[in-house]
This record gives C-alpha cells, structure tokens and sequence, in this order.
C-alpha cells in the first residue's frame, strides 16, 4: 500500500436492532475523527440493494481504498459486502466488517451512551485492520472430479447415485459385505408398509450397475490427508475369500462350513457360518468368508467350502488390498447404531432373552428373517400373547442416557404394533410412551390408526422397571392419565431404543477433521441453513449420521450432499483463501520449530535451509505465526502489527 | 469515578466468536467493557499480544478458543493453552496479577457462557483495580 | 575488556586512531571528556548499562562528543545480566543487599545515601536510578555490537569497516540477520518434548539440537553473528547477543517457541500435566530475559494494585 488510505464508515441501522441501541448517526460522524476515515454515513439497512449502491457510490465518489460496514456478524453479510467492493473495483479484502450488533447493540441494550462508544471502538479497530490489508487474488486450484462416499445405506445409495447420474465418478465405500445399511434389515416401512427390501433393493442394483460408480464393500477408510478438492483416501479391500464374479449363489458352501457364529443381520436372533450371505439380494452378489470366524486360513485348517464349491469361487489365497485414490468431495453417510440394551440397568442390562430392541423385532417381522415372519419369544420360540412396546428407551433422559428424541421410534412402534396385531390378532398390545411425535407426511394418520382401530393399548407413562419372573418380563410402569401404576407381565418386551452415531463416526471425524456434537453426531456448517455442509468444506453429511432421521429425509438428505459435491466438482478450478502464511526468508534461520505445529503439513524446509509455505495446504489458522521465535512468519491480513494496532484502538485514550 | 475496566478478549473465529454471536442472538445481555479481537485460531495469539495490550493500558484480558479437540484447525488451542500457562507465570513474575489473563473455552453453541465469561470477568477486573499502565 | 579480545589487531587500532577516553585500560579523567567539543570524538565504544546517575551523565556526555556513538556489548544493547534487577524496585534491592540478608549484620538499616555529611564535609554517591536501561533507551545510538562479550571476530570486523570507512548505514546492529540456528552446527529433529531439562539435569548429546534435548536453549530466539560459539561447545545459547531483528520482545517470542514443542504423550491428552510442567520452569523471566529484561515490552517490575508500594 503505497497511497494513503482512504477509509469510508457505513453504520447499518438494521432497523432499531443496531438503532434501537447504538446512536448510529452520531457515530456516523464520530467516525470522521479517525485515523484514515474520509467518509462516514449511516443508513438503514445497508445491505438492500439501495445500501449496497451507497457503499459503491462512495468508492468512486470518495476515492475509497478501504470500506468498514459496521453492522451484523460477518457471518451474515461479510461475502455480501466483499462481493459489492469487487463490483466497485476495489479488492474484496479491502472491505471488513465491525461486528456491532450480535457483539454490541444486541448485548448491551438500554446502557445509555456505553454500546455507541464501544461501536466507535470496534469500527476504529476495523479500520486499522482494514488500512493495512494487502489486495489479495484468490489462488486458483485444480481439483479432482471424483466424489468419494463413505457408507453404503440407503442415504449413500442416493447421494452415490445422484452424483453418478450427474456424470462424475464415484467410489462408495462400505464395511459390510454388502450395501443396504439398517433399510435392508426392515421388514416393512411406515407409513406405507412398502416391504423394506422391494423398493430398496432396485436401488442397490442400480449402484451395482452404474458405471460411474466403483463400489468397494467390506472396506475401510484407513486415512485421508488432503484439502477440499484434492484429497488422498487410503482404502482397505478385505478379503472375502470369494470370487464376486464366480459365485453362482448356490449355498453349497454354507451346507458343509462347520462354523456357527451369531448373525448380525439378524442382529444375534440367529447363527451363520462363516461363509455366508448376508441376505439373499445383497450387492454384490456374492458369498463372503469372515476370516475371524473361520477355523483358519493361516495354515489352512479346514477347505471344506473351496471343495463344495463348483463354481471355483473360494480364493484362500485373497489378500488385503490397500487403494489409494484422489478425490474431490467426500460424502458421509455412515450412519446410526442403536444404543445397546446392555446399557438399560432398569431394563435388566440384555440379561434378558424375552427383552429385545426395535431392529430385532423388525428382523423378526421379516419373511426372510430367523422366524420366516412369525413373532416368536427368543426364550422358547412360543408365540407372545402380550406384548409391551417401550417407547423413548435410553431418549430423552439426559440423567441416565441420551438426552434428544430419537425420531422414528413413535412411529416404527406404531407400525411394529400394527404388524404384531395382524400376525396375533387375539394378542395383547401395549405401548409405553410419553409423547407421540408423528410430524412426517401422514404419519400421524398412521398412528392414530394404529390407537384407533387396531387396538393397541396406548399408555402414557414411564416403565420404571422390567423383571424377569417364571418366564414371564414383569413391566413396572404408570398410566399417567389415571395416574395410577400399571404392571404388565409381557411374553415379550420390544425396547424402542435410542438412535446413536454408528461407531464409525468417531474415526470417520478424525479422520477427516470433522467436529461432532455434544451427543457424537456430525456438526454441520449450520442447523438451520447448512444441514448438509461441515465447516471445513468438501465433506458432506447424508443421513442418520448427522442426526436421527427417516427414510424420506435420509433420501432426501443424499441428494441433497450430492448436489453440494456436484456443485463443487462442477468447478473448473477451485479457489483457495489467499490469506494464508507467509515466510521472510531474509530472517528465516531454517530453526524448524514452525514445522510440526502445522496440521495439514503446509511448512517444509527447503534447499536453502529456509521454511516455505505451500499456500494450498495452509489453511491461515496462524498457529504457526505466533510461534516462530524470530518473526519470520507473518499471516496475510492478520498480521502482528494489525492486531496490535485493534487492540490500542480499543484500550488507548 | 468508578473504575471501569478496560478488557480485550481474543476470541476465535469458529467457536468462541460465534458463541458471542449466539450471546447476541439470544439476547443476553452482558457489560460492554471488554471489546473482542476475532482471529482465525487461538492458536494465532502470540505471547507478545498480551504483553502490548497491557502495555497498551489493558485492565484484562480474555482468550477464547474452541475446546480441546474440537480445535476448526485440529490443533492450535492446544498451543494457545500452553502459551497461556507460560505467560501467565511470566506475567506474575513480572508483579502483574496473573488472573488479569482468562483462558476460556467456549464453543459455537455456548453463547450463555460466553456472556457468563464476560460478566464474571469484568467484576473480577473491577475489584482488582486499573492495570499496570492504566494511566487513568 | 573485550577490546583486549582483539590480541595483536588492538595494534591496527591504535595505528588508525587516537584513545581519547578508555577509563578500564588508561587514566583519563571526565574533565579531560568535558573538555572536548561537540563531535570531537570520531567514534565511541559504550560499554556497561545504565544503571546509575554517573551511568547517564556519561552517556549524554560521550554523545554530544562523539560523532559514532557505538553500543558495545549486551549491557549497552539490551541491559544485560544486571537488567533482571529490574525485577525488582529499588527499594527492594537495597533492603536485600543492605538490610535483610543471612550474612549482613545491620540493626540499624544503614543504607548508602545520596549525600553524606560528615565534618563538614559533603559527600556524593551517584543515584542508583529506578531501573536499568540500555544505551539506547537514554541517548541516541548508532551502531549496535552485541554481545557477552562481543565475539572478537564481531569486533575487528566492525574496525576493519571503520578503518576502511565501509561502515553500513547507522542503526545497524552489528552481527547477523538470523538466528543463532542458522550457524548451530547441531542436528535439528523436531521432536516434541515432554520435559524440561536443566543442563546438569541430563547428560547432553553434542550432535542433536538442544531443545530436541528438552534442554532450553535460546538459539531460536536470539540474533545470529557468534558462531553459536556456546552450543558448539555443548551448552545452551542463554541469548546474549538479544533478539532477532524483526522481535522487540526475546522472551515472549521463545516462550511461544517452547509452548510449541512441549508436548506429552499424544497431543491434547494430557494438558493438565503441560499446564502444570510448564508452570514448574524455576525463573521463567530469569531464562528467557537473561539478557534483554530492560528493552523488553514491560522493562521489568510493574505495579499491580496488590504490589503496590
């Protein structure tokens, strides 16, 4: 900056939310007396149309070099107000916002002239800050075209095939053996009662089929190092053991496996041998070996499946494969767990067989499940002729458990209720709860039916406690509108419980520098207008891994993370914040100690001995400014000097 | 006169300012004495900040960052606690009272605390008097 | 004394120039310095802070009678060692020396004064002043040399470009532009450490960097030119030729280097301990303001309400 600055002031109003308690005219004026300040004036809200064309009039009329709104957060208008000083020539970092709204009239409101005078501090802070920002261009950056999603249910099916059917390459990651997450595992779905594999299986088969779209199950995301546009995913292939494109499906290999562990997809209501299929239209098609519960391949123990085997498929020799690829967005649907029963004491901690959870009933339900569809006890596989549903298990009870609603448990309780009753039409139905939450489109039709006309018994209460007594679970619970005890001994309690993040989400977070929320799910950008968005940039949320949702807004969701991926790989180049660190090499003395303190890995020493920074890496946090011990580091348009000319601004006569 | 403290706060840009801006949204009203510089990090706020702004004629100051391991930039609070710890033993050998620098950790959600912080803190600073180059 | 550094170059000197005033070494009187007129000296070498009257008295004098007034050693540059009296008032300091120490028998809290009679006759002492100040934070100075003592290859270079008349523009500090890292011949690995360790605390491997170590080294924080004489002989550099060109304050910044590589176990997950480590330095001020407390930001002590005095 050779010429003198010349710094314009415009104090929005905001209506009376700046007006109401700042003197916004006076302080128009006030302005004036600054350092740097040429021109001052106040409007009412600045970032209407005729607003904006005030700040570009001044710019050319006043000759500004630098603008200070005081207004809002820059959270708010910041892009607005750089975007207007670009239309008038100027460089968008020659514009700063003084925050004197959520930071001064909103806070300090009926204080007498105390908010104006510290509005005046905050905007002269902003003009020495301004005054000294250099005119910074973007820095423009290739990126790659592919989208990397990480979860196979039915939220990551949808984004997957959104940013398919758009024309870019996608590589869908899913631990499982096949896709099809929690949707899979139902029998039907509410309000509908569609069957649950029928409509979601066309949908695997069309991820299956797309070409745009590679797809590893039974993988992992070990490690992802990058930046928004170019990251580096390293992903591990386990080893089925199978040949996917041998396998014929014919299950000879099951009939003559020795092992019997418990089945997860059917959430432990049943075994599976070691080779097996998790349903029968899984995606891919195709047998897989759990090498942890075979007898051993590693000297081989037992080859009993490769000799059943026909079709030649079973491969002892397969081994681990480690994938590195580069991508440009990254999609994660990873998904919910259900909080375990083992963490209900009240509820005997899954000491009890006859006390099973939401998804165990579903499987249950299922045609194709361990009871062919019919509702058994998991005790003596007799058919249960009163049955409890509890409502809210391990939800909203921020003393013993999670504090939120979990969603979709008022409804699949309604919908498990109505479907016990058709399958045991002379049994009993109860259902504990404290509300009924029924907000989706026709769900609440759907659960006064259930109340109404299937007579399911709806008790508003609490169940303290649940005991196993001969056979039978005793429920302690309350009815609430008669306010009396109720006691029910049940053939078979169902527990509605609490929707948790799946484990993955912990190191998906880590690994991809993610923040999570008080309870452990994703943090977007922002609740209300972000939802799909981290913070960071480049990674999108889909479905129940941000929060408990259903299927409609688990769809919903994945298109809508696709379209921000689309629109980002949509990009020819990306721009990269230009504001980042910067090196003096003339007194660098290559001391290193700025090396390790960057997280993304932007400082290396170079030839000369003297630290560099890679201005697409750095992302301009200044950790690595403030501890260069010879002020060899500088942060563009943050610099030292900036900053302590704000700070003389505010505590300075 | 009464005494009226003159405070700074450095507040990171993704947690703890944006939790003053909640404070904000919410309402909640607080003492206007302390006057926020937003940084990226905390982890930007260099030793020598605090040292100039009591130089300066500061009474107190507040610094802000996101918790530890919620970090926006995975890593600078932790230095931000570490500088802190060492200047603030500095400080008090130096005779300044060291409870004239605050370290709080205030995210994005937390705009009660924040204005919490700042209440507490400028009744503290009341009591403890002007600072060491408070000429007033 | 550091001129005598120079061994047999001292002979170059005195061939080149006139001694006009060298109280150490020759017996020049005041008057003899009072006698001279404005700019008649051609160059001064200032040695010693400014701790008394007679400190500053001198050092407006040998100004206004010397065309090149030159700042030699770390006391003129920066304070020096006895800068961290500045830690102290000088109350404080009289009452320790004076007064209430193990081996001083003082009932009678006899301190020095400024003006003594006795037999009708007045005597003076110089004041002590209320802190220690630099060279330059009392006259104009020109030329900076550095230094605990400035390194003789320092000195005779500065007289190689005097005698030559080659000196570089004034304000110039005399030494290198980087850090004393840049001349360590020691090898840097970036570790992280989870203590701090005093020199005899641990044995010291005299090819890996100092603070890799645990070993606090001002290195990093300290203007280069001496060689990084002290680590090469396998002791830390304690930072006596003052802070890097571009720093104002050498304590902050190797505090916020320290606060930097501290680290224990994995980082964030034991910061309590950090806290408390960090906070267990004995004399933190003492290590890093060795040389440099007077032209720090504070300069030493100040008042806060529950110090007052």
């Amino acid at each position: 900056m050779t010429s003198r600055p010349r710094v314009g002031v415009f104090v929005c109003h905001c209506g009376e939310n700046i007006a109401g308690s700042v003197d916004v005219e006076r302080l128009a004026e006030d302005v004036l007396a600054l350092d740097s300040v040429v021109f001052g004036t106040n409007y009412e809200y600045m970032c209407s149309d005729p607003g904006q064309n005030t700040i570009k009039d001044a710019i050319t009329d006043e000759d500004l070099n630098g603008v200070v709104v005081a207004a809002c957060s820059p959270s708010m208008h910041e892009e607005t107000f750089r975007e207007v000083v670009e239309e008038a020539g100027l460089n968008r970092f020659r514009c700063e916002i003084a925050n004197i709204r959520e930071q001064c009239s909103w806070v300090h409101r009926g204080n007498g002239y105390k908010p104006t005078e510290k509005a005046l501090k905050i905007i002269k802070g902003a003009v020495e800050k301004v005054k000294r920002n250099l005119p910074l261009e973007p820095v423009e950056m290739d990126h790659s075209n592919k989208c990397l999603v990480i979860g196979g249910g039915i939220s990551g099916i949808q984004a997957a095939l959104d940013v398919a059917e758009a024309g870019k390459e996608v590589i869908l990651v899913e631990k499982e053996p096949t896709i099809g997450g929690h949707m899979a595992q139902l029998s039907e779905t509410f309000p509908t009662l569609d069957c649950s594999q029928c409509i979601l299986t066309p949908k695997m088969v069309q991820v299956d089929r797309h070409p745009n779209i590679e797809l590893m199950v039974y993988s992992e995301v070990k490690n992802v190092s990058g930046f928004i546009g170019n990251y580096k995913v390293t992903i591990e292939k386990k080893p089925t053991y199978v040949d996917p494109d041998a396998c014929n499906l014919c299950g000879d290999c099951v009939e003559v496996c020795p092992v019997e562990v418990e089945d997860e997809f059917n959430e432990g209501l049943s075994t599976r041998k070691a080779i097996h299929i998790p349903f029968s239209q899984a995606i891919p098609s195709s047998y897989t070996l759990d090498e942890d519960a075979c007898l051993g391949l590693n000297p081989l123990c037992c080859t009993e499946c490769s000799a059943a085997c026909d079709a030649d498929a079973v491969n002892y020799d397969q081994q681990p494969e480690f994938v590195e690829e580069e991508v440009g967005a990254i999609i994660v649907a990873t998904g919910y767990d259900l909080y375990e029963i083992a963490n209900m004491g009240e509820y005997g901690a899954g000491k009890y067989e006859n006390v099973i959870d939401g998804l165990q009933f579903e499987r249950m339900l299922s045609a194709t499940g361990p009871t062919r569809g019919e509702i058994r006890r998991p005790s003596d596989g007799k058919v249960p002729k009163d049955i409890v549903f509890i409502q809210c298990s391990g939800s909203r009870d921020p003393e013993n458990h999670n504090s939120y609603c979990s969603k979709i448990c008022c409804m699949y309780t309604a919908k498990h209720a109505l479907l016990y009753k058709e399958s045991v039409p002379d049994g009993n139905a109860y259902v504990f709860y404290i509300d009924i939450r029924a907000g989706g489109k026709e769900y609440e039709e759907f659960v006064q039916k259930v109340q109404e006309e299937e007579r399911v018994l709806y008790l508003k209460g609490k169940v303290s406690k649940l005991e196993e007594i001969e056979g039978k679970i005793q429920v302690q619970g309350v009815d609430q509108t008669i306010g009396e005890k109720v006691e029910i001994d049940a053939d078979l309690v169902v527990l509605a419980q609490s929707i948790v993040p799946s484990r993955e989400a912990e190191e998906t977070s880590k690994q991809l520098n993610l923040n999570l929320g008080p309870n452990g799910f994703y943090k977007e950008a922002h609740p209300k207008l972000r939802p799909v968005e981290s913070l960071g940039g480049g990674v999108f949320f889909a479905g129940a891994g941000q929060a408990p949702k259903d299927i409609p807004d688990s769809v919903s969701q994945g298109s809508g993370a696709a379209a921000k991926a689309i629109d980002l790989l949509a990009q020819p180049t990306l721009s990269h914040d230009p504001q980042v660190a910067e090196i003096d090499d003339e007194h660098c003395s290559g001391c290193g100690l700025c090396i390790g303190q960057c997280p993304y890995g932007a400082l290396e020493l170079n030839q000369r001995d003297v630290a560099e920074v890679n201005e697409i890496l750095c992302e301009g946090c200044g950790t690595c400014v403030s501890g260069c011990p010879s002020n060899s580091l500088s942060l563009k348009n943050l610099t030292d000097e900036q900053v302590n000319n704000m700070v003389k601004a505010y505590v300075g006569d | 006169m009464d005494f009226e403290p003159k405070l700074v706060g450095f507040l990171c840009k993704w947690c703890s300012s944006a939790g003053a801006d909640l404070a904000g949204v919410s309402r909640r009203q607080y003492p206007s004495n302390l006057i926020p510089v937003t940084v990226n990090c905390s982890g930007r706020i260099d030793a020598n900040f605090i040292m100039e702004a009591f130089k300066d004629g500061a009474d107190g100051l507040l610094i802000s960052g996101c918790h530890p391991g919620d970090c926006h930039y995975t890593s600078g609070n932790y230095k931000t606690w570490r500088r802190v710890a060492l200047v603030k033993h500095v400080l008090k050998q130096f005779g300044l009272n060291p409870d004239r620098v605050r370290l709080e950790w205030i995210s994005a959600t937390e705009g009660d605390k924040f204005a919490s912080v700042v209440e507490d803190f400028t009744n503290e600073i009341r009591e403890l008097g002007p600072g060491p180059f408070n000429n007033e | 004394m550091a001129l005598l550094g120079l061994h047999e170059k001292i002979v170059d000197l005195v061939k080149y120039a006139d001694i006009v005033f060298w109280p150490a070494a020759t017996d020049f009187k005041y008057e003899d310095l009072k006698g001279y007129t404005e700019d008649e000296i051609d160059i001064t070498f200032f040695n010693g802070g400014i701790r008394t009257s007679e400190n500053e008295e001198l050092a407006n004098l040998l100004r206004k009678k010397s065309k090149i007034l030159v700042a030699y050693g770390s006391c003129a540059a920066q304070g020096g060692i006895p800068g961290l009296a500045n830690l102290s008032s000088r109350k404080q300091l009289f009452d320790t020396v004076y007064v209430n120490n193990a081996t001083t028998d003082n009932p009678d809290k006899t301190v020095p004064l400024e003006v003594t009679k006795k037999n009708n006759r007045k005597l003076t002492l110089p004041e002590l002043e209320e802190s220690v100040r630099s060279l330059n934070q009392v006259v104009k100075v020109d030329y900076l040399i550095p230094g605990c003592p400035p390194p003789p290859e320092l000195t005779s270079d500065f007289l190689e470009l005097l005698i030559n008349d080659e000196l570089p523009e004034k304000d110039a500090v005399i030494a290198g532009k980087k850090t004393i890292c840049d001349e360590c011949p020691r090898e840097w690995q970036g570790k992280s450490i989870d203590k701090i360790n005093r020199p005899h605390d641990t044995e010291i491997d005299p090819d890996m960097c100092l603070l890799d170590q645990g070993i606090i080294c001002m290195g990093p924080a300290t203007r280069s030119g001496c060689g990084a004489a002290c680590p090469e002989k396998n002791q830390p550099c304690k930072g006596c030729f003052g802070p890097p060109e571009n720093v104002n304050d050498q304590g902050t910044e190797m505090l916020n280097s320290l606060a930097s590589v501290l680290q224990i176990g994995e980082e964030g997950t034991a910061l309590e301990q950090e806290w408390n480590t960090l906070n267990n330095l004995p004399d933190p001020v003492g290590s890093f303001y060795t040389y440099s407390l007077p032209t720090s930001i504070f300069g030493g002590r100040v008042e806060d309400e529950d110090n007052h005095e």
